[in-house]
C-alpha cells in the first residue's frame, strides 16, 4: 500500500524533499511555503517561508547544501539558509525578469540554479559573495515562449529548457565565473554560456509540460499537452521516439532506471514507461483511486527514495491536497 | 491629460508584429496536397468504404496555406464518412492506427465547426467511435495542434 497523508482542502502545485526525507516543503498555490517534519505518516509543520507576495511557482531542496531555492509569479527568487536555532534566512537573488517565474532547479553540484520564466529566457543564478546575493545570466535565444520546466544534466553545465512554444531544448550553462571549462559530452562539444545544443519537438502541438534527463544524461525525455511522451538520445538527436497515448496529458515525469520513467498528469494516475531505444511502451499503471482513494491531477512527480538511476519509491502531490509515496514495484 | 483618451484606434494595431521574438509556427517544406481524390472515389463506387476511408486519411493537408485544398479534402472525408452504414463504423475503426484516428478526430471536429442537420448525428456517431479507439488523448491532440486540416 502506498503512504498518503492530506494536507487539507488544498491544492497542491509542487514538493521538495529534503536529502534524508525528514522534511518536506510544500506550496498550495499561495505566497507561502510551509516546511514540514515527516515521520513515516506522520507530518508535522515546523516552519514557514514567506517573503514572496505571490503564488509560488518553484520549490527545490537542495540534498548537499541543505539550502532551499524557491521561485514565484512575483517576479522574485530567494535563496534559503537555516540558522542554528531552526530557523531559515532568505538571500536575495537578481532575477531580472520582467514576468512571472515558473521553475527552478539547483544544479547537481548546487554551485548554481536555473530559473524559468514568463520572459521567455533562463536565468542562470551563481553566488555573488562580494555582495551576498545571487546574480543572473539570461538565456534567451531562441525560445519563443514561457519557458515552463527546467532540468540539469548530471556534468553541471547542460541545462533542459521546456516551453510552451511546444519545443523542448538543450542549453549549455556554463558560467565561466565559477567553473571550470567542461569537457566534451555526447550533446556536443562547444559550450559557450547559452550555447543551443538541441532543439527537440515532438511534431505535435501542445506545451511541453516537464523536462528529465536520464540519469547518466544521455537521454532527454518530455511530456506535452498533447498526451505525448518524448524520448531522445543524444547520440542520434534526429530519431525522436514519441508515444501519443490515449490519455489526458501529463504534467510530471521523472526517470526511475536508465530506461523507464514515471510520468503523471491529468489522468490522476501515474504510469510507468519502458524505452527500448526504439520505441516507448506502457509498463503499468499505478490505480489511485483504488489504492489511495485519491482522484485528482497530480501536479509534480519527484524521487523519494533511491536515484534517477535506481529509484526504490517516488512520491505524487496533486490538486486533492494529498501526498503519496509510492513503491516502484507497487501494482 | 491627452484629449484622445477614449480613442481606441491603438487597439487595432498588432503590436506582436514588433516583437522580433514572436512566436512563428513552423515552415514544413513538403506541401502536402491531399489524398488522391479519383482512387477515394474509385474506393466509393465500389462499394470498398474502409479501402476509401484509409485513403482519404493518409497524407492530410495539414502543412498548405491554400484553404481551398482544406475544404476540399474536408468535403471529400464527409462524403467518405457519410456513405458508412452506423453498423460498419465500428469494424472501420478497427482498422484504422493511432494517426490515421488522429487525423478522422480532426476531420470530426472540423465537421463540428459547420453543423448541419444532416451532419451533426453522422459525426456523433463517428466521434464516439473514435473516441473508444483513440481515448481522450486523440482529442487532446485536436486541440492542442496547430496545424488544422
Amino acid at each position: 500500500m502506498p503512504e498518503t497523508h492530506q494536507f487539507g482542502a488544498i491544492a497542491i502545485y509542487t514538493h521538495s524533499w529534503n536529502s534524508n526525507r525528514s522534511s518536506l516543503a510544500l506550496s498550495s498555490s499561495s505566497n507561502i511555503v510551509d516546511l514540514y517534519k515527516v515521520s513515516g505518516a506522520n507530518y508535522q509543520k515546523v516552519n514557514v517561508l514567506s517573503a514572496h507576495t505571490q503564488s509560488v511557482t518553484g520549490i527545490d531542496w537542495a540534498p548537499k547544501s541543505n539550502r532551499i531555492v524557491t521561485c514565484s509569479a512575483d517576479r522574485n527568487a530567494y535563496v534559503w539558509t537555516q540558522l542554528k536555532d531552526g530557523s531559515w534566512k532568505n538571500t536575495m537573488v537578481i532575477l531580472r525578469i520582467n514576468r512571472a517565474a515558473t521553475c527552478v532547479k539547483w544544479s547537481p553540484q548546487e554551485d548554481k540554479f536555473a530559473v524559468g520564466s514568463g520572459a521567455k529566457a533562463v536565468s542562470v543564478c551563481y553566488f555573488d559573495s562580494s555582495n551576498d546575493w545571487w546574480v543572473s545570466k539570461h538565456i534567451k535565444k531562441p525560445i519563443r515562449s514561457t519557458v515552463t520546466c527546467l532540468d540539469w544534466h548530471p556534468n553541471n553545465i547542460l541545462l533542459a529548457a521546456g516551453s510552451s512554444d511546444f519545443k523542448a531544448r538543450v542549453f549549455s550553462a556554463y558560467v565561466k565565473d565559477v567553473e571550470e571549462k567542461p569537457g566534451q559530452t555526447i550533446w556536443g562539444t562547444k559550450m559557450p554560456f547559452g550555447n543551443l545544443m538541441a532543439e527537440l519537438s515532438s511534431g505535435g502541438g501542445g506545451w511541453v509540460h516537464d523536462v528529465c534527463f536520464s540519469g547518466n544524461g544521455d537521454c532527454l525525455a518530455w511530456v506535452g499537452h498533447d498526451s505525448s511522451l518524448s524520448v531522445v538520445n543524444a547520440n542520434s538527436l534526429s530519431n525522436i521516439v514519441t508515444f501519443k497515448t490515449s490519455y489526458l496529458p501529463f504534467y510530471s515525469c521523472v526517470w526511475v532506471s536508465l530506461n523507464r520513467l514515471v510520468a503523471a498528469g491529468y489522468n490522476c494516475e501515474p504510469m510507468l514507461f519502458e524505452f527500448n531505444g526504439k520505441n516507448i511502451k506502457l509498463v503499468k499503471k499505478y490505480d489511485t483511486k483504488e489504492e489511495t482513494g485519491g482522484d485528482n491531477v497530480i501536479s509534480k512527480v519527484t524521487i523519494h527514495t533511491g536515484t534517477k538511476e535506481q529509484c526504490k519509491k517516488f512520491s505524487t502531490t496533486g490538486l486533492d491536497g494529498m501526498i503519496t509515496v509510492w513503491d516502484i514495484d507497487a501494482k | 491629460m491627452s484629449k484622445n483618451t477614449r480613442d481606441a484606434k491603438f487597439r487595432a494595431i498588432d503590436v506582436d508584429k514588433y516583437d522580433e521574438n514572436n512566436y512563428i509556427d513552423e515552415e514544413t517544406e513538403d506541401v502536402q496536397s491531399g489524398p488522391n481524390e479519383s482512387e477515394v472515389i474509385k474506393h466509393l463506387n465500389a462499394a470498398r468504404n474502409e479501402e476509401a476511408l484509409k485513403l482519404v486519411l493518409t497524407n492530410p493537408p495539414l502543412a498548405t496555406k491554400n484553404q481551398a485544398i482544406k475544404d476540399k479534402c474536408f468535403q471529400l472525408v464527409m462524403r467518405v464518412l457519410t456513405s458508412f452504414r452506423t453498423s460498419d463504423m465500428d469494424s472501420a475503426i478497427k482498422t484504422l492506427d493511432q494517426q490515421k484516428i488522429d487525423t478522422l478526430m480532426k476531420y470530426i471536429y472540423r465537421g463540428f465547426e459547420t453543423p448541419s442537420e444532416k451532419t451533426c448525428s453522422l459525426l456523433l456517431a463517428w466521434h464516439e467511435r473514435a473516441v473508444a479507439a483513440g481515448g481522450l488523448g486523440s482529442i487532446m491532440r485536436v486541440l492542442t495542434d496547430r496545424k488544422h486540416v
